[in-house]
């Protein structure tokens, strides 16, 4: 089986954001694996461990970064497929989409895995955009997976609980923070990726065109909420609190 | 002329409120404002007619499928080559249909959308980024665009004179590949009191409380408020409650008289699902904690100690009116 697992690399999401002179998020400094896709790495090494196959790791990046995806291959993929080309700055989601699909296609995987939203443009749209591409089922918002020969059966995090669904392969499925565990890399796993094979693609190769056709028109500080009072609990606020209440009518 | 289409958020057969708030946003797009629902369409008309909606187009209930890229490929078919507006819901079926529409259309995507309106022919759409501190007006060039709006952005709004939406029936799209994924079960997680999106008063704990016992403080306080309990994402990693507590940009974003939060930092992340409550109050021992920048009431102190005495005079307070 072969599993491509999408990966974004991302600026440092603990370091402050912004946006550039033309309205784009700012780029630069080093691409980080996000966070959110170290799930699905894990989940893609867990199946095919299970049943056989290989992990690949597929990425859309400026300027054919790969830090990030070092860490997936450290964690145990067993390559990398990565698409830069500078015509896809600013892309929108069904633009990545495409792209992933493309590559999708071209490496024949029968599982794809993305995580349900990214850190930096959480439109959580791109799953579903890469499965109605391809023509696949589309098994969204997975917090817990199980893989029996071709059938995927999967529990969705839904509003007010979990609905269990079900596909054959080939398919894509999103999955939540916390389906598994992550693994840390080993020492030797930092050190086999460095020789790991790492594709690089532009959209040429994957004989792709693009249009941009979303952009940031203005951008303006929100309005900040004031602070109110702060009190120090003297072992007595909970009559401040309550006299708040009564003010505001809850109570 | 476009045509603005919602798709419409249903739950067990029952439109949700984002509905209303969708069309209300819809109204600003184009005169023609079109719903397309999975059953329940004569209700839907009786419902809508308030909100100005002229059509309902109802494909009958999907049975034990995800919605979401039918609804998807279904409003895709029944635009056809037409310029139009496509709006979901953030929300889980709303982001499956609004990517498998886009897809369909080949329409981009703007999503997290907070406000909408027309400028000429283009549509402007706001979204709050970097965790809600920043502003940002979106705009696509194109002549179909699929917007995904966040529950309680748009304040849903009757018009003057209700309309009379025709109803009308269409087949589902079933047969496009990929688009049928079987439910073969529904687990409910069984909450008491509101529901988190709709409570009037929300009580949030968060890792401030140390254990996943004193959770209960949270629950016993939303209880005696009428309210509904919620939960920061860390407590929710953690396991300490079920997904659909958290409350935030990867949660439910709510809109109650009253958020009380209780041993929540006030991440960015937590934040842009709440500040837009009428009222704050914020318990924290930490006195620097972000959450009190934006808290009409903070009080530093240790959460395991308050908590009781809280609960305790509310509840004498309760008695005595
Ligand atoms: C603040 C902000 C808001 C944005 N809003 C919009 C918007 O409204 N509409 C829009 O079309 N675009 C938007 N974008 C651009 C969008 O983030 C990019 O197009 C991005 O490449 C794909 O969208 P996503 O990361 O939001 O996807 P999501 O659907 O949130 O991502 C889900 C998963 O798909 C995979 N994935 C996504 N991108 C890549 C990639 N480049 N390489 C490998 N795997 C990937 C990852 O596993 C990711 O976790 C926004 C960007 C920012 C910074
Ligand atoms: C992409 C992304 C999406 C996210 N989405 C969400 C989201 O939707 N919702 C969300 O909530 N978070 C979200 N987060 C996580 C967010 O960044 C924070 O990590 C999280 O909100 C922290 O939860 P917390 O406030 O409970 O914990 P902490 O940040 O650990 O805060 C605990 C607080 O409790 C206080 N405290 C400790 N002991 C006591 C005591 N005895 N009495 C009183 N106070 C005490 C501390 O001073 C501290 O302020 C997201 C993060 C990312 C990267």
């Amino acid at each position: 089986m072969k599993v491509a697992v999408c990966t974004k690399q991302i600026p440092d999401p603990q370091a402050p954001q912004h946006l550039g002179e033309d309205l784009r998020l700012v780029r630069s400094g080093k691409a980080l694996l996000d966070d959110a896709d170290t799930y699905g790495v894990e989940l893609g090494l867990r199946l095919t461990e299970a049943s056989g196959g290989d992990v690949v790791v597929v990425s859309m990046v400026p300027g054919g970064e790969t830090a990030g995806v070092r860490q997936a291959l450290a964690m145990g993929a067993a390559s990398a497929v990565v698409v830069s080309d500078e015509r896809l700055e600013g892309a929108d989601a069904l633009t990545t989409a495409r792209v992933l699909a493309a590559v999708v296609r071209r490496l024949g995987a029968d599982l794809v895995i993305t995580a349900t939203e990214s850190t930096d443009g959480y439109t959580g749209t791109v799953a579903g955009q890469i499965a109605g591409l391809l023509g696949w089922p589309a098994l969204t918002f997975t917090r817990g997976l199980h893989l029996e020969g071709s059938r995927v059966t999967a529990e969705r995090q839904v509003e007010d609980g979990v609905w269990v669904v079900e596909a054959e392969l080939p398919c894509v499925v999103s999955v939540t923070a916390g389906i598994v565990d992550p693994r840390y890399p080993s020492f030797k796993g930092i050190m086999s990726a460095k020789s790991k094979p790492v594709e690089q693609l532009s959209l040429d190769d994957l004989g792709l065109g693009v249009q941009v056709r979303e952009r940031v028109r203005s951008a303006r500080e929100a309005e900040a909420r004031s602070a109110g009072t702060v009190i120090e609990d003297d072992g007595t606020a909970e009559a401040a609190i309550v006299a708040f209440l009564e003010s505001i009518k809850v109570l | 002329m476009a045509t603005a289409w919602v798709i419409a958020e249903q739950r067990d057969g029952v439109l949700a409120p984002v509905t209303a708030e969708l069309v209300t946003a819809a109204r600003e797009l184009a005169v023609d404002v079109a719903v397309l629902v999975a059953g329940g369409g004569a209700e839907a008309v009786e419902a809508l007619g308030r909100f100005g909606v002229t059509r309902v187009v109802d494909v009958g209930p999907l049975g034990d499928v995800l919605a979401g890229p039918i609804l998807g490929a279904t409003v895709a078919r029944l635009i056809g080559d037409a310029p139009a507006f496509v709006l979901t819901a953030q929300t889980y079926t709303g982001r499956d249909a609004a990517a498998r529409a886009s897809v369909e259309l080949d329409a981009p995507v703007l999503t997290n959308a907070v406000g909408l309106r027309r400028d000429g022919a283009e549509l402007v759409t706001e979204h709050q980024i970097f965790g809600g501190s920043l502003v940002v007006e979106a705009a696509a060039d194109a002549e179909r665009v699929v917007v995904a709006v966040r529950p309680k952005s748009v304040v849903a709004v009757e018009v003057d004179e209700q309309t009379q939406p025709t109803l009308s029936a269409a087949t589902a799209v079933t047969e496009a590949p990929g688009v049928m994924v079987r439910v073969i079960e529904r687990r409910r997680e069984e909450r008491a009191g509101p529901s988190l999106d709709e409570a009037t008063v929300v009580v949030s704990g968060g890792r401030g409380l140390g254990k996943p016992e004193a959770y209960r403080y949270v629950e016993e306080l939303a209880s005696l408020l009428g309210g509904a309990p919620g939960a920061s994402r860390a407590i929710v990693d953690a396991g300490w409650v079920p997904y659909a507590y958290q409350v935030g940009q990867t949660g439910t974003t709510v809109k109650p008289e009253l958020y009380v939060a209780v041993g929540i930092s006030g991440a960015t992340q937590h934040l842009v699902g709440m500040k837009g409550a009428k009222h704050i109050v914020a318990i924290n021992k930490d006195k620097d904690a972000p959450i009190f920048s934006v808290a009409d009431l903070g009080v530093v102190g240790d959460a395991l100690s308050l908590m009781p005495r809280l609960i305790e005079a509310v509840r004498e307070r309760r008695h005595a009116s």
